[in-house]
C-alpha cells in the first residue's frame, strides 16, 4: 500500500518540484517586498529628527551674571535625522560652539525648546541620571586634543566614560578594545598621550566617545588645531563611524573641504541659520557665503569665476577629479 | 631642553616587585621605614643594609641608580654625621682631644657610631622606599594603589577619589605643560628675554614672563577639561566602576613574608643580640 501511493506520486514530484519553485520565488518576492517595506518604514523612522530645536534662542550674561545680555544664537530652527552627516559652518563668533553646547547640555537654551529623540529636554524638570544619559548618547569631541584626555595612558583614557558611567569591568574591557580598534589605534593603548600626534590625541578622544556607546557625536572644530595629515586621519575616522555605526554626526568646523563631505550643510551667521541643505546646493550661493564672510570650497570658486569670465562648465560635482575632468571635456569640445 | 626631566623615577620591568600589587607596596614600605626605625643592636644595623641590598637586587635595578638617588642627600647625611661626631658625648676617655684656636674638639667613639648609625639608617630608608615605590611602581598605579588603599576613609567624608583624580589629572599634565613652557620659554626669548644671565634674582625675575602666560593657559586648559569631563558623564565616585581591577597575587604573599621575616629578624637581635658587638 505503501509502495504503490509512493509510485503514484512519483509523476507529481516533478510537479510538486515546480510548485515549490514557484512558492520560493513567491516567498522571494513577498520578501522582497516586506524588506522594502521595511526599509521605507526605517527611513521614516529616520526621518523622525534625533535633535529639534524649536526656536531656540541663547545669551550670554543677564541681570544674574551683572553683565549686558549677549545674544549669541536667535530663533534656531534646526532638526538632525538619525545617522545623519550634518557639518555646521560659521566664521568665528557665529555662535556654532554654542550650539555644540545646547546641543550636549552643558548650556541651557535661554528661550525655546530642544528635542533629543523626541523628548522635551529642559533642565528643571530633569534628574541627574536622565542629564548624564543624555550626555552618553551625545558625545562630544573638542577641539584641543589635550585638554579632553584625562589619563596617563590610552586606554585607561578610553575607560574613562564607560567607568563613569557605572560598566561592569569586562564590558569596559571590551568596550575599550572596539573602540580603539575603531579608530585604528589599538597597537597604542599603553602609551602615554603625550607620545601621539594631534591626529592621533584626537582619534584617542573619539574613542572615548565611541565607548560610552553615543547615537550621535558632535565634533566642536576638532580639526582646527592639527596638520593636515591629522586632518585627513580624523575625518576619514568621522566618515567610518557615520556609514559603519549609523552614528549621527554634528560635525561644526570652518574649514570648506572638509564640509565639503558632509550629507547636509548648515550655515550660520550671527546667531541665526542663514543657509541649509546639501553641499552642492549650499556651496553654489558663493556670494552668499562670501557675504558671510566665509569662503567656498575651491572647487566651487573656480566654477564660480569661470562663469562670471563667460566659461560655463556644466558642473554641479563638488569632487576635484570629476571638476577636472568636467573642465576636460569643455575644452576638448571647445577645441573640435 | 626641559623635555629631559624624567618625572616619577618610574623605571619599568618585570622583577618580583614590578609585578607586586601597589597597595602592598604601599603597606611594605611602611612597615620597612617603622622596621629601620627600630633597629637599635649592632646586628639589626647590619640585617637593616643586607636586606635594603637585597631588596636592591630583587628589583633588578641599577644599583647606580640607586646612588645617584643618593646623591642630593649627601650633603644632608655628611651635615648630620658631621654634628654627631662632635657634639655626642662618650662615657670612656674620647678618642681625639686637641684644642684649637679656644675650641676644645673631643671626639668619643660613640659619636664615631651614632654617625655611622645615623648614615646607615638614612641610606636604607631612602633606598629601600625608592626601590620599593617609586622605581618599581608607575606613578599612575600608585595613585590607583593609595586611592583604594584609603578607600574606607571615605566613610568619615574625607575626598579619597578627588584626591587622587587630582594627582592623576596632575601627572597627565606635567608633560604637556613642560612642553608650553618650553614654547613659552622661547617665545620669550625670541622677544629678546634673557634666562641665563645675572644673578638669581635676576633669573629668577626673569621668569615671570614665562610664568604668567603658562598660568593663563592652565586656567584655560582646566576650563576646558572640566567641560570635557562633564561632556563624559564625570561625576566624581558616584557609580563609578573601575576597568582594572587590584588583585594581591602570590608574590605580594611571598613578599609580604618576606618582610615580616625581616621584621622579626630586627627585634629579634634588638633583644638577644644586643651585646654582640656592642659599643
Amino acid at each position: 500500500m505503501d509502495f504503490q501511493s509512493s509510485t503514484v506520486r512519483v509523476p507529481n514530484i516533478q510537479q510538486a518540484s515546480v510548485l515549490h519553485k514557484n512558492n520560493i520565488r513567491c516567498r522571494a518576492f513577498f520578501a522582497r517586498q516586506m524588506s522594502a517595506k521595511r526599509k521605507a518604514k526605517k527611513l521614516e523612522e529616520n526621518k523622525i529628527p534625533f535633535i529639534k530645536m524649536e526656536n531656540v534662542s541663547y545669551s550670554y550674561g543677564g541681570e544674574d551674571e551683572g553683565e549686558p545680555l549677549t545674544p549669541v544664537l536667535k530663533n534656531i530652527d534646526l532638526e538632525i535625522e538619525k545617522g545623519s552627516f550634518v557639518a555646521v559652518l560659521g566664521h568665528n563668533g557665529s555662535g556654532k560652539s554654542t550650539l555644540a553646547k545646547l546641543i550636549n547640555l552643558i548650556l541651557t537654551p535661554t528661550e525655546g525648546k530642544l528635542f533629543i529623540d523626541g523628548k522635551e529636554i529642559s533642565e528643571n524638570d530633569m534628574t541627574e541620571d536622565e542629564l548624564y544619559e543624555i550626555r552618553r548618547r551625545v558625545g562630544m569631541v573638542f577641539q584641543n586634543p589635550d585638554n579632553q584626555l584625562v589619563a596617563t595612558v590610552v586606554e585607561e583614557d578610553v575607560a574613562f566614560g564607560p567607568e563613569n558611567l557605572g560598566v561592569e569591568p569586562s564590558e569596559i574591557r571590551r568596550r575599550v578594545d572596539e573602540a580603539l580598534e575603531t579608530v585604528g589605534m589599538s597597537e597604542y593603548k599603553k602609551h602615554s598621550p603625550h607620545q601621539l600626534s594631534g591626529g592621533q590625541k584626537q582619534r584617542i578622544a573619539i574613542a572615548g566617545i565611541i565607548a560610552m556607546l553615543p547615537e550621535c557625536i558632535v565634533f566642536d572644530e576638532s580639526t582646527a588645531m592639527l596638520d593636515p595629515g591629522g586632518r585627513k586621519e580624523v575625518m576619514a575616522t568621522v566618515e567610518k563611524l557615520n556609514r559603519e555605526k549609523g552614528i549621527t554626526i554634528l560635525y561644526i568646523t570652518h574649514n570648506m573641504d572638509e564640509a565639503v563631505r558632509a550629507d547636509r550643510v548648515v550655515v550660520i551667521n550671527d546667531g541665526r541659520i542663514c543657509l541649509d541643505g546639501t553641499p552642492t546646493k549650499v556651496f553654489s550661493e558663493v556670494e552668499q557665503l562670501r557675504l558671510v564672510g566665509l569662503d567656498v570650497p575651491q572647487v566651487t570658486e573656480l566654477m564660480y569665476d569661470l562663469e562670471n569670465a563667460g566659461v560655463s562648465v556644466d558642473h554641479k560635482e563638488l569632487d576635484e577629479r570629476k571638476c577636472a575632468e568636467a573642465i576636460l571635456r569643455l575644452y576638448k569640445s571647445r577645441r573640435s | 631642553m626641559l623635555k629631559d626631566i624624567t618625572l616619577g623615577q618610574f623605571f619599568p620591568g618585570n622583577s618580583l616587585l614590578h609585578r607586586a600589587d601597589p597597595r602592598m607596596k604601599i603597606i611594605l614600605s611602611f612597615m620597612y621605614i617603622v622596621f629601620v626605625f627600630m633597629a637599635n643592636s649592632t646586628v639589626s644595623y647590619v640585617l637593616t643594609a643586607v636586606f635594603t641590598v637585597f631588596l636592591v637586587i630583587i628589583s633588578t635595578i641599577k644599583p647606580i641608580i640607586v646612588l645617584k638617588a643618593l646623591k642630593p642627600v649627601v650633603f644632608i647625611m655628611l651635615f648630620t654625621a658631621f654634628f654627631n661626631v662632635f657634639w655626642t658625648k662618650g662615657d670612656a676617655a674620647p678618642l681625639v682631644d686637641v684644642s684649637f684656636l679656644g675650641l676644645n674638639i673631643r671626639v668619643y667613639s660613640e659619636g664615631i657610631w651614632f654617625a655611622l648609625k645615623m648614615v646607615v639608617r638614612l641610606v636604607c630608608i631612602l633606598t629601600g622606599s625608592c626601590v620599593l615605590l617609586t622605581y618599581t611602581t608607575s606613578p599612575i598605579s600608585l595613585t590607583d594603589g593609595l586611592e583604594r588603599l584609603l578607600a574606607p576613609l571615605k566613610v568619615i567624608k574625607l575626598p579619597v577619589h578627588e584626591f587622587s583624580m587630582m594627582i592623576t589629572i596632575a601627572l597627565r599634565f606635567i608633560p604637556t605643560l613642560i612642553e608650553e613652557t618650553d614654547k613659552i620659554m622661547n617665545a620669550q626669548k625670541a622677544r629678546g628675554a634673557d634666562f641665563s644671565s645675572g644673578g638669581l634674582v635676576k633669573r629668577a625675575k626673569a621668569l615671570l614672563p614665562v610664568l604668567i602666560p603658562l598660568f593663563a593657559s592652565s586656567f584655560r586648559r582646566a576650563g576646558e577639561l572640566a567641560t570635557a569631563m562633564e561632556c563624559r558623564c564625570y561625576r566624581g565616585d558616584n557609580g563609578r566602576t573601575r576597568m582594572t581591577k587590584l588583585k594581591y597575587t602570590g608574590v605580594d604573599a611571598v613578599l609580604l613574608l618576606i618582610m615580616a621575616a625581616f621584621g622579626a629578624g630586627v627585634i629579634l637581635s634588638n633583644i638577644y643580640l644586643k651585646s654582640v658587638l656592642a659599643i
